[in-house]
């Protein structure tokens, strides 16, 4: 199938797909009408659900289990090699660090983002300004990783240290004024995997204050008065009024920005690429896959990262419906 | 949804009644803490703020100054995105932008579609195998992207499809269905069924309580997924990268900047100027549709 060269050519193509769509979703809501008898309604379930079944077994169950059976193949995918390459992954240099990397990744991200979140919505709670405040913080979930990556990079720019030469990155000119010496910080392992996960937590803790703010909010206030008649000073009501009532929301944020966080890829690529050991599974996953051509490595990566993400999902799962039950 | 969605923004002026969080605020003294919140604030804002400026600054100042030397020597041009978005100079960004337009419309309302006819089902036909459906297809939001990358593009190389659009608006309507199905059918069990079974009383076949009694109800949580999924799209490295390849014919403009990246790490004045061409789009729609995207984003928290 051939694509058009031209914005005109593409803006048709696109209406075309779309009417294709609504088309195909007229044509079931329309035959379904002729429905009759005793299992009618069976059959408008089924028609309803067709385009749906097909799409997902094409292309999520079929590739999922595809990528399963790969990963017990060589490079090239024409030779069995059992648990070969899991045992790369858990055995190889490289691929430890990739390994050491992601860890640290999962355990730092969703503290800290979840921790500032929270330390900011409580500073900002019933002050003026309270939801300019905050759009500040939130602004960047709205930004790509790459945009996030791209300004980060620029706030982490390096010249040589030369009479005549001046930064132009913020983090080594305040290192400047304070009386030290650029650095290179994308380049030093493994403090230029902190840095990246920075970028990270810059994006996440914005999410965590939303969804920590709203429950805070949420806090019923003849508990709060309560504790305050009884003397309770602020501490103790963070510690023993507002912490116990959002905890079910604070654990749903730490999951949310760890699955997140296992499964990023776009930072580490477009900030260094994975080299200077910045890789984590998800970007080795692509290098492996698309770049070194070793579908057998990549795909055991991916299964790897799918069985790292299953219990944090239902852990988190578990925690939404409690915070529903409540 | 859950508890823990209440709109995001809550209006300044609201009655002055004091929550926890504002008690232990106000004995942890305002100062420092109107001091600790200024700090994240300016931490959170700088960066984004720099990178804005330097967009705007000529070339050789970009390289040779920092860009808080603007305010004591500012020089405006729009030189940068002049050379950013045009083909013959630059980096050609408009060409990559327009995919990127062509990419993400189609690829949330596709699933938008199916979704709300699979959702309907769901919520309001009885039929055999119906818990155990949707249960599967719940659960397939946990699978990662990752997981499915290889395989599909071996399929769609094989149908002929590869390097088209139709790629990445497949994958993306695929990826996208199983979250708008639980969002639509979540929202759907909410509305009494004393509406339908009044409608049906009435004579009323399954596509016209569908048009007539669901669908305007259904804004919110269109709204929702529509937002979420928009924002997921046009942000998308992952997916983009592995179908479109890199020339300006698919690939939308995350993929043009992060090869911008890689290929000329120090053209800062197309980097900021080409990360603000790509920033504008998703920060508008988030400004307008705030409310809509924090409930899509919980709900959405475990997909792909």
């Amino acid at each position: 199938m051939s694509t058009p060269d031209t914005n005109v050519g593409k803006v048709v193509l696109m209406v075309a797909a779309i009417l294709l769509f609504a088309a195909v979703v007229g044509a079931i809501l329309f035959a379904a009408t002729f429905f009759r008898g005793r299992r009618a309604d069976r059959l408008t379930a089924y028609a309803y659900l067709a385009p749906t079944l097909i799409m997902l077994l094409v292309g999520l169950v079929y590739p999922g289990v595809r990528t399963i059976y790969e990963s017990f193949f060589n490079a090239a995918g024409n030779a069995f090699i059992g648990l070969d390459n899991y045992k790369t992954i858990f055995t190889d240099a490289d691929q430890l660090t990739v390994l050491r990397n992601t860890v640290f990744w999962v355990v730092v991200t969703p503290f800290v983002a979840t921790g500032v979140g929270l330390l900011y919505a409580i500073l900002v709670d019933k002050a003026r300004l309270e939801s300019f405040a905050k759009a500040l913080i939130f602004l960047p979930m709205a930004i790509s990783f790459v945009g996030a990556s791209i300004i980060w990079k620029f706030v982490y720019e390096f010249r040589p240290d030369q009479a005549n030469v001046k930064q132009i990155g913020l983090l080594n000119q305040v290192l400047v004024w304070l009386g030290g010496s650029p650095q290179q910080w994308l380049v030093d392992s493994p403090l230029n995997t902190f840095l990246l996960i920075v970028v990270m937590i810059w994006i996440q803790a914005g999410f965590a204050m939303t969804v920590l703010s709203a429950a805070i909010k949420a806090i019923p206030e003849d508990i709060i008065e309560a504790a305050r008649l009884d003397g309770v000073g602020p501490w103790g009501m963070f510690r023993f009024v507002t912490l116990p009532a959002i905890r079910p929301a604070v654990v749903v944020v730490l999951t949310t920005i760890g699955i997140g966080t296992l499964k990023v890829f776009d930072i580490v690529r477009t900030m260094t690429g994975g080299q200077f050991d910045t890789s984590v599974i998800a970007n080795e996953f692509y290098s492996q896959s698309f770049r070194s051509d070793n579908q057998g490595l990549g795909s055991a990566l991916a299964v790897l990262l799918f069985l790292l993400v299953i219990p944090i999902v239902v852990y988190n799962i578990r925690q939404i419906r409690r915070s529903e039950a409540l | 949804m859950t508890t823990t969605t209440p709109p995001a923004t809550v209006p300044v002026l609201e009655a002055e009644k004091p929550t926890a969080a504002a008690v232990a605020k106000r004995k942890l003294t305002s100062p420092w803490a109107s001091l600790v919140a200024i700090v994240i604030a300016v931490l959170w804002t700088l960066p984004t703020f720099g990178l804005l400026v330097s967009s705007f600054r000529p070339e050789r100042q970009i390289k040779t100054t920092g860009w808080w030397t603007f305010f004591s020597n500012p020089m405006l041009t729009m030189d940068n995105y002049r050379e950013v978005l045009d083909a013959e100079s630059g980096a050609g960004l408009g060409s990559y932008f327009v995919n990127s337009l062509v990419i993400t419309i189609p690829s949330v309302l596709i699933p938008l579609c199916l979704a709300t006819i699979a959702a309907y089902a769901f919520a309001w036909i009885k039929f055999p195998g119906r818990n155990i459906l949707f249960l599967a297809i719940f659960a397939l939001q946990i699978v990662p992207l990752q997981v499915t990358l290889i395989p599909l593009l071996t399929l769609y190389v094989d149908a002929g499809l590869a390097n088209t659009f139709w790629t990445i608006w497949l994958s993306h309507a695929i990826f996208g269905l199983p979250l708008a199905i639980y969002l639509l059918h979540n929202f759907m069990r909410e509305i009494p069924a004393g509406l339908l079974e009044a409608a049906r009383v009435d004579g009323a076949g399954h596509v016209s309580i569908f048009f007539r009694v669901l669908l305007p109800l259904m804004r919110p949580a269109l709204a929702a997924f529509g937002i979420f999924q928009f924002l997921w799209v046009w942000n998308d490295l992952l997916v983009a990268l592995t179908f479109a390849g890199g020339g300006s014919k698919v690939a939308p403009i995350t993929v043009a900047l992060a090869n911008l990246s890689g290929t000329r790490g120090t053209a800062w004045h197309l980097l900021s100027a080409g990360a603000f061409v790509s920033i504008i789009v998703p920060v508008t729609v988030f400004v307008l549709a705030q409310r809509y995207f924090v409930r899509g984003l919980l709900a959405g928290s475990v997909k792909g």
